[in-house]
């Protein structure tokens, strides 16, 4: 395995509603490594060779890292907020880059033709303008701006919406998408992917919400969002290439693929390679 | 009749497809059955001590079979998807009811693994499955021969709606169906049907569009 700046970044690496002492064994950027509940009740991570590895537990999740973590994980302020239902949706593997798995989170243009119906339906399927930045202060890639017409944007919604998004990268394999809130107008529901690189072209996938929805059950939010990742994940299994290409000579983007410029772009700038193909082949 | 679900299964969508094409309004309760295990919690187990799902409550009636769910629902709703009464035909019906088993265990435990990281033998798992895919392929194909499109007769029953979804979702295991002409031909029949319904994994059929004129016509 090559050095790569990612070593240094946090990873999820399991549900802490289900740690136990037991431990679980996964792998993480293709080193084996075992998650289990420590005595003193915080998460103790180990790699391949028994050594120790940085360990917190933040959003639902355990996460760790095979470097040294220059920061904390980043901050999610709504997360804290009072009044928001915090979601477990579990993990889903996927065939594909860790890379590919948030590049697809970031794309609307897709919604009519896969999630047909729930967050898009043709003939609604322009994608209208919106703003792109990375913002150099906090090192995170931001779309804003964005809205889509949506049939069933969220579990709570009745009947079609033109819902406001916002997107946020502030890891390589981890991103937030912010989404207007059918029963609250003026908050954001919070939907984020966290992604796990088992290896460049495997990964596993934790998605996690904090919304402001009472009415509805627990395992009704859960399946909403596990049918939206499922029905991506026949599509991640399948893209050629594989691993996401980072060279601009590979592909020929057009408007709606603005998020995902500036992701690789951010990618590439940091040297976030692993799952990623450097040079069009 | 109400329906113990997990929109994932395919043995739960077997029985919301049955009732979408029999006309038969489900109440769906669903079950948390990934990451929350809930079919494995008291309330459930005391209703299927298998402790799989789906179940399926119709007044006292409790069914825990899927299979039994589509003849139970073809039984109250429409018959004609049994299959007549003709022995061959009748034990055709039963035959690819078992055989669905085959495909919930090798292909249905395949995906499990690749997907929710359910514990298994990946490789042997595959290799059943693909040995179940290839009789289905062989019956289909003498099905055509026949001039029939379907698994027991010239028009779908519940045979064939209780070996879709495990057949469909193969890739999600990592069992290509590239092979298998004649399986993708079931599967575009199948989802032709009237009030077919999909499932995560599983899409709707696309319209066909017009052959491109060899002359370039409009373009």
């Amino acid at each position: 395995m090559t050095r790569n700046a990612m070593i240094d970044e946090w990873y999820p690496v399991g549900l802490v509603s289900q740690l136990d002492a037991h431990g679980r064994k996964t792998a993480l950027m293709g080193e084996p490594i075992e998650v289990r509940l420590g005595e003193d009740g915080s998460a103790k991570v180990t790699g391949g060779n028994g050594r120790v590895l940085p360990a917190c537990i933040r959003y639902g999740h355990v996460w760790s890292s095979l470097g040294d973590p220059q920061k904390p994980l980043f901050a999610i302020p709504e997360a804290d907020q009072p009044g928001r239902r915090l979601v477990d949706v579990g993990v889903v593997r996927v065939r594909c880059s860790p890379l590919r798995a948030v590049e697809n989170f970031l794309d609307i243009a897709h919604f009519p033709f896969v999630h047909t119906d729930i967050l898009g339906a043709e003939p609604h399927t322009e994608v209208q303008n919106y703003k792109v930045e990375i913002r150099e202060d906090d090192d995170e890639v931001w779309a804003t701006q964005v809205q889509f017409y949506q049939p069933q944007a969220a579990k709570s919604a009745q009947g079609g919406i033109t819902t406001q998004y916002m997107y946020r990268v502030p890891a390589p394999t981890c991103s937030i998408l912010y989404k207007t809130c059918p029963p609250r107008p003026g908050e954001w529901d919070v939907i984020t992917l966290f992604v796990q690189p088992l290896a460049e072209d495997l990964c596993d996938v934790w998605p996690w919400m904090a919304l402001f929805d009472d009415e509805t059950p627990m395992t009704d939010l859960i399946h909403f969002q596990q049918t939206i990742f499922v029905q991506d994940r026949s599509i991640l299994e399948n893209q050629i290439p594989g691993l996401l290409p980072l060279d601009p000579g590979m592909e020929i983007p057009t408007r709606a693929d603005l998020t995902s410029v500036a992701y690789r772009r951010w990618l590439k700038r940091h040297g976030y390679t692993y799952g990623a193909q450097l040079v069009a082949q | 009749m109400k329906l113990y679900d997990y929109v994932l299964s395919p043995s739960c969508y077997k029985v919301r497809l049955m009732a979408a094409l029999t006309g038969v309004t489900l109440d769906i309760r669903p079950v948390d059955f990934h990451p929350g295990a809930e079919h494995r919690g008291p309330e459930l187990l005391a209703l299927n001590p298998a402790g799989s799902i789906p179940i399926l409550e119709d007044g006292d009636l409790v069914l825990t079979e899927s299979s039994a769910m589509l003849v139970y629902l073809a039984a109250t709703a429409a018959p004609q998807w049994l299959g007549n009464d003709a022995a061959g035909q009748a034990a055709t019906v039963q035959q690819w009811l078992s055989f669905s088993q085959r495909l919930t265990a090798s292909l249905g435990a395949a995906r499990l693994h690749e997907m929710l990281l359910r514990p298994g033998d990946i490789d042997a798992l595959r290799a059943q499955g693909t040995a179940a895919l290839r009789e289905l392929e062989a019956g289909l194909v003498e099905r055509r021969i026949r001039g029939q499109r379907f698994l027991a007769s010239d028009r779908p029953t519940v045979a064939d709606i209780a070996c879709f979804p495990y057949v469909a979702l193969a890739p999600d295991g990592g069992v290509s169906l590239d092979p298998y002409p004649a399986i993708r031909l079931w599967s575009r029949a199948i989802r032709a049907i009237d009030g077919f319904i999909e499932m995560p994994g599983i899409h709707r059929l696309h319209e066909l569009k017009p052959e491109p004129s060899p002359e370039g016509g409009e373009a």
